[in-house]
């Protein structure tokens, strides 16, 4: 009922290649996004702002980064941590090395950086394959651990290891308030979406997608392994060096290395695969289901009463048994829960 | 899947965030708000709890005795397991609640680093009592933060001191090699400026040696002290890290009678897996140490324990991690009574109110006889421009079954510590483009 399409006819090419053929889809993304911009500014608390939108959207924005590269070009990566705080730490150093210097465009900057690492990490990828691609991506992940511990120069000889960013500014716009970062890492995840979705439906998309499937198929037709792969790992980096630096300035203000610790790399990756391998949806998913969900167990169990120690035990246990139990009954993820559950709504309430 | 699992696991899912976010705003009169970080699970558990009890066991007392002049008071726990981001939600999470957070105390440097930024929105203090980031003594820059009773640049101070005493002379300490082992995060780097301080002042070699976290792995730093042989380790460790550090220290064959650990090194749980073997390891505690025969710890086994309202094990009461929560407490308490002084007394203070008593605290000798911490700490007075209010330490030794004092009181010298405070609060305002605040402001 709700997603007949009769009636719904193409009659340009254009349309028949929107993002959202489907009317219903097409209405009610609007009407999430606009939602979003408009209403949950005035309705959410600040909690809601500080400890669960906020790093939602950046997390969403590193998942999709990432899920650039393992979902759609099939590299698996262990190194996001790192590629974060190469994007934190590089926009963090443009900003209070250079006078002057917006903070949009540091933070677009520490994606440069970020890809410029992510490209150099990538290399290894022409040769080796699957796991073992894992464990050189690793490398990536402590060696940034390592340098952002070591070396005095990138956290301006703080003497505790721990930087700091002051307040942000847009055009004139002061962001302090909650409200103010969500709409400003809104605006970033809204704009970062839409590129991704539009590049993995391009021609350098099925690239990658072709690299994924079968590379020794995908170099016979003609696709370059190198550009492909390299460019993934450059989108996929600048994605989450992006991420990594609207961690820092947004949502912390103040970090240390181990906030881009091996344990992010882990948690962006099971984001990745709960939420859908190759699924811009999905990666919206799996950090919803693994920021929210812990801290929604964990409300519960105090709630209803448990201890501090056994609720945040029981936590963990639940919240394990949910990714197993998402991962036997869909093993493709959320996103793709999400799109079996439009296929049945397409023949409700008469199927046959 | 089929799609009725799917409505029923959707609406399940939504009925339970509604639950969750819909916690009904009570208004309630007079009680006085303390939210408790805690971590009683994680790699760090075994120190956490002992803490978390302690320092819960106070508030209780305190209820018990009728509360602050008639205020009751309300507490509720979060658990960060020494995460920085799990203490940022947590701190979120309770800073509106049943009227508004009183104070904070984050109970890692990290998450200190973190709230530092908040609190001043927010208008919470931060108590770090011991801890946190040593410059935040400056309560000129800091108006929020307050290092009771001692920072890491006050115990790396004393250590170096007990380490000249033990030489017959600060001079004597020159060509010696001194080794730092530290946990590799800000909580133990921050000993460094000080100790680098020092080093230049008499002249005795500084080596520093990171372990990672959690810190179990230290096998290659313990080979680089088998080598270098220095004569003394300072120990800036925290749970797991200890105790290896200490059997490694067995396993090299280093004597424990050269190793100093920071108070978070210098606990019961850190040292109760070697036993005999950590004989001789000592430690700095910032005043209190093992007190079961304080009158406090008697006050809560009798009051509490004996009508089994206490919280953690009978044992711990008195232990030094137990004393740490106690006294933190304590203080959050005090602070609140300080204020009430002057805000009016038997009226709930607010966070801003709050703070101004943090900022006078006057707990003299007499005081703290009243409320039973007599020999456990000395007498701390607060002020605008201190935010720290007693420099002194101790030293304690483990001889095997139990922790005792070795050597007198020592007070960190300020002719060092008030430049590197002063000069480390100017370089945070100078970032954070903060005025010093002027004296018409401490009266506020």
């Amino acid at each position: 009922m709700l997603y007949r399409e009769n009636g719904q006819f193409k009659t340009s090419y254009a349309a028949d290649q929107q993002i959202f053929p489907i009317a219903q889809d097409r209405y009610l993304i609007l009407a999430l996004v606009a939602a979003a911009f408009v209403l949950v500014p005035g309705v959410a608390s600040e909690y809601m702002f500080r400890a669960i939108l906020i790093p939602f959207l950046i997390l969403s924005l590193a998942a999709l980064g990432l899920n650039i590269l393992v979902g759609y070009c099939g590299q698996i990566s262990l190194g996001t941590g790192g590629f974060m705080a190469v994007g934190a730490y590089a926009a963090y150093n443009f900003l209070v090395r250079i006078d002057g210097m917006p903070a949009v465009a540091a933070i677009l900057m520490g994606g440069v950086c970020a890809m410029a690492v992510g490209v150099l990490f990538g290399i290894p990828s022409l040769r080796i394959k699957g796991l073992y691609l894992a464990v050189a991506t690793l490398a990536a992940q402590f060696f940034c651990d390592w340098a952002f511990l070591r070396i005095k120069w990138f956290t301006n000889d703080s003497s505790s290891g721990s930087v700091s960013v002051s307040e942000l500014h847009l055009l004139g716009w002061t962001i302090d308030t909650p409200a103010d970062k969500y709409l400003f890492c809104l605006g970033f995840v809204l704009l970062f979406a839409l590129v991704a979705k539009n590049l993995v439906r391009s021609h350098i998309g099925r690239e990658w997608m072709a690299m994924r499937d079968m590379d020794v198929a995908a170099a016979v037709i003609g696709i370059r392994p190198v550009y492909a792969k390299l460019t993934a790992f450059a989108v996929s980096s600048f994605f989450i060096g992006v991420a990594g630096a609207l961690w820092g300035f947004v949502h912390l203000g103040s970090w240390e290395p181990a906030a881009f610790s091996i344990d992010r790399s882990f948690q962006l990756l099971f984001m990745v695969i709960i939420g859908g391998l190759g699924s811009i949806m999905g990666s919206f998913f799996g950090a919803a289901f693994i920021v929210v969900l812990p801290i929604l167990l964990d409300i519960l169990g105090v709630a209803v009463g448990f201890n501090t120690a056994l609720a945040s035990h029981l936590t963990f246990m639940v919240f394990g048994a949910l990714i197993v139990f998402f991962l036997i009954v869909e093993p493709h993820g959320l996103a793709r829960l999400w799109s079996i559950g439009k296929e049945k709504l397409r023949l409700w309430p008469f199927p046959h | 899947m089929k799609l009725k699992t799917l409505v029923v696991g959707t609406a399940a899912a939504a009925a339970l965030i509604g639950a969750t976010f819909s916690t009904p705003a009570l208004a309630q009169a007079k009680e006085q708000f303390f939210p408790v970080l805690v971590y009683r699970t994680g790699p760090y558990a075994p120190n956490g709890v002992p803490f978390a009890n302690g320092y819960v066991d106070y508030l209780k007392l305190v209820n018990a005795r009728g509360g602050i002049n008639g205020v009751k008071l309300v507490f509720e726990e979060c658990e960060t397991g020494y995460a920085t981001d799990k203490g940022t939600e947590c701190y979120e999470r309770l800073k509106g609640k049943n009227g508004g957070a009183t104070v904070f105390q984050p109970l890692s440097t990290g998450i200190t680093f973190a709230l530092t930024e908040k609190a001043p929105v927010d208008k919470i203090p931060l108590i770090t009592a011991g801890y946190g980031r040593s410059e935040s003594q400056d309560g000129m820059v800091f108006k929020w933060n307050f290092p009771i009773a001692g920072t890491y640049w006050v115990a790396a101070d004393a250590l170096i001191q007990q380490l000249g005493k033990k030489e017959g002379g600060l001079d004597k300490l020159k060509g010696k090699k001194i080794t730092l082992v530290y946990h590799d995060s800000p909580f133990g780097k921050e000993p460094i400026p000080l100790l680098q301080e020092r080093a230049k002042l008499h002249g005795f070699e500084l080596a520093m040696l990171p372990v990672a976290h959690p810190g179990v792995e230290q096998k290659s730093t313990w080979l680089q002290i088998r080598q270098s042989r220095p004569d003394y380790i300072l120990l800036w460790g925290w749970g797991v890290m200890n105790s290896t550090a200490l059997k490694e220290a067995v396993a090299t064959g280093y004597p424990r009678e050269k190793m100093y650990g920071v108070w978070w090194a210098g606990a019961e749980p850190d040292v109760k897996d070697v036993g005999m073997g950590a004989k001789g390891y000592n430690a700095v505690t910032m005043q209190h140490g093992t007190e079961t025969n304080s009158k406090i710890a008697q006050d809560i086994l009798k009051e509490l324990h004996a009508k089994n309202l206490g919280t953690g094990p009978k044992e711990e009461v008195g232990q030094v991690l137990y004393m740490r929560g106690l006294m933190s407490a304590m203080f959050a308490v005090e602070g609140v009574k300080r204020a009430q002084e002057r805000f009016g007394k038997g009226k709930v203070m607010l966070g801003e109110q709050a703070r101004w008593g943090y900022e006078n605290l006057a707990l003299d000798q007499k005081k703290l006889d009243a409320l039973g911490f007599a020999g456990v700490m000395r007498p701390v007075s607060t002020s605008c421009a201190d935010h720290m209010g007693a420099n002194w330490a101790r030293v304690h030794t483990w001889d095997g079954a139990k922790w005792a004092f070795s050597s007198d009181w020592l007070q960190a010298d300020e002719s060092i510590l008030k430049p590197m405070v002063r000069a480390a609060a100017d370089k945070y305002a100078a970032e954070k483009k903060i005025e010093r605040r002027t004296p018409a402001d401490c009266q506020s």
